[in-house]
């Protein structure tokens, strides 16, 4: 029952407490694409919205391997093979003289693709969403707790979520402009 | 009663053992890191309203000051360049004066800001959050500051990118085997890495700050800087996760950097230098002196604009134990080193060591070990660290302290070098003088230019370890 003219609903809540017990009761229900606005981490939200770990740490994996083998290879190329410098009559490449260099490239390289993974993964940056045009949307980075319920989710009806929204303990529940 | 049957923790709704209601253990009560019992709205007004208020006059009259002292740094650098490497007070065999000394000056005060924001993250010290904002700001700018004084070290600064693995004219590359190539990707990785969780942690609070703005120009300017955010859970976990992850990168770095810069004399054959203790004794002076840099910036900050139930006196007291910690470590490793160098019999060794303390630097020796080792053993006293202008005065003297360290370090070794022919007294010029104290300045205008524009604490992480903040919190109000 997707509508397309809006872009879902909006309800505010209490405490955290409440939104908590709301988030339970929106996953039970089967809802998929809805959200928690919250202004800061709530702790156990994430296994309340039967959220699945974050994929962040593949990424910083793969960054941090990519510069471990960075590290090798540059130290292996430039001193041992494109221009061999003989230093102390020691050998020209050897995991344990470059080391340092392999171990920070690979922190930084991890780093770099953990941010890159996060800034993809949340679509960010990210110059609209519909939830930024709603009533109140600057104080849910202050101290409104909200939840938000897409019109494109398969269960969604826009005067039955209303309803649902409200039993849950939602208020000011507020319609979201494409 | 079987001992099972005592112990168990079953058929009890509070969860604790049944020994517990007969034995009452003592209980340390939990200190609230937000007094007052703060609520969420009266913390985003607090720290934004620093942000959004009428500039005042003290940071005009601060900022003209800091900024004229920071213009010693550009005369002093200006000089040189334009004159030559000479007109610092560098000499053969010292060749490492007071640029060395500065460089790990400032790179150690960096330390603490990272081990406030990853070590302390990953230990689950809550009370890190309305303090590693500012530490790492911190950070970031001592890290400017000691990047001047190796690259205007190498004389022709012009060619200090020949420094990267960076293709040139010569068709030569760097050498790997080298401890200063080591210390450009240490440093520079460290750079890059702190801005990087510097920023990824200001996002949601850019965030707060462009949804309270008035004017267009700042909505643009913080709406950039935040990127869009807007505070969806699903963005949070992954938010939380990269945090967590940076945290864990960070941790393993900071305790590389000043390692590998500890590697800078170690690896080298100077007696007094070629030591293994190095790199825990360099790490440790490094949180020192780096703590002993945010205390004194974190008390007048808490003084100037009222932010005594964010930074309260646990804080300090944090703080200032860690301090007492790290400050006794360095002085078991003064004491070590001469332990050593008397056991491992080598005479070079004994001599440098005694040079150090007894030789012409002596006065340098006698600083650094009452103002690192001494002076700290104060914090011991509640009654000191309950009094924010004693501690003030005792982190300044842990800096001086820790400078005069690096001082001793790099010229007692190298102005009684091997050949005594060649022995001297090293003194820096006024270019140096001018140099070094000029990035005070140039520190001080970054930080105040960071108080300025930046949110000072981090908004979301404080909210998030109040009380009010933990859905558990209202079990029994609303719901079972």
């Amino acid at each position: 029952m997707a509508r397309t003219d809006i872009f879902g609903l909006a309800a505010d809540f209490a405490d955290p407490g409440v939104l908590m017990a709301a988030a339970q009761q929106c996953r039970e229900k089967g809802f998929e694409k809805w959200d928690v606005i919250t202004p800061y981490p709530v702790h156990g939200l994430d296994e309340a919205m039967g959220l699945k770990r974050s994929r962040v740490p593949f990424f910083t994996f793969v960054g941090g391997a990519i510069g471990f083998a960075t590290g090798t290879f540059i130290a292996w190329y430039m001193n041992a093979f494109d221009y061999p410098i003989i230093v102390g009559g020691k050998p020209f490449f050897d995991p344990i003289f470059p080391f340092p260099v392999m171990y920070e490239l690979t922190i930084l390289l991890a780093a770099l693709s953990t941010i890159l993974g996060m800034f993809l993964l949340n679509g960010l940056p990210m110059h609209y969403h519909p939830v930024m045009k709603a009533k109140g949307f600057a104080s849910t980075t202050d101290d409104t707790l909200r939840i938000t319920i897409e019109a494109s989710d398969p269960l969604f009806e826009r005067e039955g979520t209303r309803a649902f929204l409200k039993e849950i303990g939602g208020a000011n529940v507020q319609e979201l402009e494409d | 009663m079987a001992i099972s049957e005592q112990f168990s923790l079953e058929g009890k709704s509070g969860g604790s053992p049944e020994v517990l209601d007969r034995v009452k253990p003592a209980r340390m009560p939990r200190l609230p890191l937000v007094l007052n019992n703060r609520s969420f709205s009266w913390i985003t007004d607090k720290v934004c309203g620093i942000v959004e208020e009428k500039t005042p006059l003290w940071w005009w009259i601060a900022f003209c000051c800091s900024a004229s002292l920071a213009g010693f740094t550009a005369i002093g650098l200006t000089y040189l360049v334009s004159t030559g490497v000479g007109v610092w007070g560098l000499s053969n065999p010292t060749n490492w004066g007071w640029a060395i000394v500065n460089f790990v000056f400032w790179i150690g005060i960096g330390h603490a800001g990272t081990l406030i924001s990853a070590i302390l993250c990953l230990l689950k010290q809550k009370w890190r959050t309305t303090i590693n904002r500012a530490a790492e700001a911190m950070t970031i700018f001592a890290v400017a500051c000691a990047g001047i004084f190796p690259v205007f070290h190498i004389g022709r600064v012009w060619f200090a990118w020949w420094l990267f693995p960076i293709p040139n004219a010569n068709a030569i590359w760097p050498n790997f085997r080298s401890p200063l190539l080591w210390d450009v990707f240490a440093v520079s990785t460290y750079a890059t890495v702190s801005v990087l969780f510097w920023y990824v942690g200001m996002i949601p609070d850019l965030a707060t700050v462009r949804d309270r703005a008035k004017t267009l120009f700042r909505k643009a300017a913080y709406g950039l800087m935040a990127m869009g955010w807007r505070g969806s859970n699903r963005n949070w976990s992954n938010y939380e996760m990269a945090y967590l992850l940076l945290a864990g990168l960070s941790t393993p770095l900071v305790l590389s950097v000043h390692t590998i810069v500890s590697f800078d004399f170690a690896v080298s054959l100077i007696p007094g230098w070629h030591t293994t203790i190095f790199p825990p004794y360099f790490v440790a002076g490094a949180i020192f002196s780096g703590f002993g840099m945010v205390l004194t910036l974190i008390i007048p900050l808490r003084a100037i604009y009222g932010l005594h139930d964010l930074i309260t006196q646990y804080h300090i007291d944090c703080m200032c134990k860690i301090t007492l910690a790290t400050g006794t470590i360095v002085g078991y490793a003064y004491s070590m080193e001469f332990f050593i160098a008397a056991y491992g019999a080598n005479p070079f060794e004994i001599f440098a060591f005694i040079n150090r303390a007894f030789g012409p630097y002596a006065w340098a020796y006698f600083i650094m070990f009452s103002c690192n080792v001494l002076v700290p053993q104060l914090f011991w006293f509640k009654y000191i660290r309950e009094r924010p202008h004693v501690v003030w005065i005792v982190s300044i003297l842990v800096n001086v302290g820790m400078w005069f360290e690096r001082f001793v370090i790099v010229v007692t070794s190298l102005a009684r070098d091997f050949l005594p022919s060649s022995w001297g007294y090293y003194s820096p010029t006024l270019v140096d003088i001018f140099t070094f104290f000029g990035t005070f300045g140039f520190f001080a205008t970054l930080f105040l230019l960071f108080v300025r524009f930046l949110p000072l604490i981090a908004v979301a992480e404080v909210k998030a370890v109040t009380p009010q903040a933990d859905p558990h919190y209202y079990q029994g109000k609303q719901h079972g």
